[in-house]
């Protein structure tokens, strides 16, 4: 058995916080090279290489990429052979608190729905326990905008509906929401499971980088598919018209109950600010 | 599609000859405001309370910047989506609002609205926030300090760049761009 001090997670988990939020990564630089050359829209490209402009001036001079910083959300993975000693939900909120504060963030999260307070610190986080086997913990970071999250979209669809009603229900979500989730977007799917866990499939497919690709073949190409079908509606960056709609489709799945098929939909704009710390 | 400079305060003229597709340089001053903000100015003017600034002429960016860094102007200043300002627009078209800064579509009410009173709705690169705030060459807050991010602020910028998404015209960007890269 492992221990470590919760503590350890606080400065290592705000650095790469603030690293995120100011240099866009190699994998997201890589979708805008590959969507200039793709995208035949005077306009789309005009806004491809904005995009590109953006990311050099916000990683040279350490500034926010996007104004919204997100809500952090963390799936942290967790070593069954490892102890932690101390709060570990209080460590990683001050590693959020820190970074936001001291890295000149936005805040933006509300201490209540309806009363609609800033908590002025951008936490809580939105956190995703698992225990997984080793002595390690994995904590993985992605910064989610409100303006894409808001297109998001979750169905519980019938059997019968099947791989058609699935790929249906992807496009027309993109379709309907894609123009106002600053496009080119990335688009997690999660497909099975329950009506929470669709969910959490689809922010985990969120956060997995645009050139990425399911590891079973089967729903490698649905990616594939799906990415052309939403490139084909013909939105283009930033919505002004343009083949390059989304930079890539990722699709996670879990079994499901025989009588549902649950999918869920997480829009992602091209401000994919993800990151990872092991200790 | 053609390409204009443009220096506040707009007139009809200026935005008349707008099309969708043109591109524009915004220079001069603009004033920042969203959703609480929207709000408040709406709910001031039916209670007969003037707005905190001078509205003719100008136009209003959707922002909530992030915080400025010691020895800069302002924070990452990137459009937010402007659907959630669609209810308080058409009364600050009446009183001489002449152009609106965001990104995402409108309502047919505010399309409508804009031909009334010969408004344009620009669009800005959504995310685009470090290379925008670059236009921004001064910043002070003017009201509604309480609100953080989205109080009220007064920019004067040079050389934004933007593009004419719905113009007063009837026309739509997002609606005709889409219709002519879709693949059915």
């Amino acid at each position: 058995m492992r221990t470590v001090n919760a503590k350890e997670v606080v400065d290592p988990l705000a650095d790469m916080i603030k690293n995120a939020s100011y240099r866009l990564g190699g994998d997201m630089l890589e979708a805008f090279d590959l969507a200039l050359r793709k995208e035949s829209s005077e306009a789309g490209k005009e806004v491809i290489r904005q995009l590109q402009e953006n990311a050099r001036i916000a990683r040279e001079e350490c500034v926010p990429y996007c104004q919204d910083t997100g809500f952090a959300v963390i799936f942290a993975e967790m070593g069954q052979d490892l102890h932690v000693e101390g709060n570990l939900t209080d460590a990683i909120n001050e590693g959020v608190r820190k970074a936001y504060t001291e890295g000149y963030l936005r805040k933006s999260i509300l201490n209540d729905p309806i009363q609609r307070k800033n908590t002025g610190d951008n936490t809580p986080s939105v956190i995703h326990y698992s225990i997984v086997p080793g002595d390690k913990l994995k904590l993985s970071f992605g910064a989610k905008g409100g303006g894409s999250e808001n297109m998001s979209k979750q169905a519980m669809l019938k059997p019968a509906d099947g791989l058609e009603g699935v790929k249906k229900f992807v496009v027309e979500t993109v379709s309907t929401g894609a123009v106002n989730a600053c496009p080119p977007l990335v688009v997690g799917v999660g497909i099975g499971g329950t009506f929470e866990m669709s969910c959490i499939l689809s922010k985990k497919a969120a956060m997995r980088s645009p050139g990425s690709s399911n590891p079973d073949p089967f729903y490698a190409d649905l990616e594939k598919e799906l990415a052309e079908s939403c490139n084909k509606l013909g939105v283009g960056p930033m919505g002004l018209g343009g083949n390059v709609t989304v930079l890539g489709v990722n699709i996670e799945t879990y079994p499901c109950h025989l009588v549902a098929l649950p999918v869920a939909v997480n829009i992602n704009c091209h401000a994919d600010r993800h990151g990872e710390i092991v200790l | 599609m053609a390409e204009y400079k443009l220096t506040t305060p707009l007139v009809d003229e200026d935005v008349d000859k707008l099309r969708i597709g043109d591109r524009v340089m915004l220079s001069g001053v603009i004033y920042t405001a969203r959703d609480a903000a929207h709000k408040r100015m709406v709910e001031g003017l039916d209670k007969g309370t003037p707005l905190p600034f001078d509205i003719k002429g100008t136009l209003v960016y959707y922002v909530g910047p992030s915080p400025t860094k010691p020895g800069n102007v302002i924070g990452s200043a990137g459009p937010t989506t402007a659907y959630r300002m669609d209810p308080f627009a058409p009364r600050l078209m009446e009183i001489g609002m002449k152009g609106m800064i965001a990104k995402g579509k409108r309502s047919d009410e505010v399309k409508a609205a804009m031909q009334k009173h010969k408004v344009v709705y620009l669009g800005a690169t959504g995310g685009a926030a470090a290379l925008i705030a670059k236009c921004i060459k001064k910043c002070d807050i003017i009201a509604y300090e309480d609100l953080g991010p989205e109080a009220v602020r007064r920019l004067e910028v040079e050389d934004m760049p933007l593009i004419v998404v719905s113009d007063c015209h009837g026309g739509d960007l997002y609606v005709e761009g889409r219709a002519q890269y879709e693949v059915k």
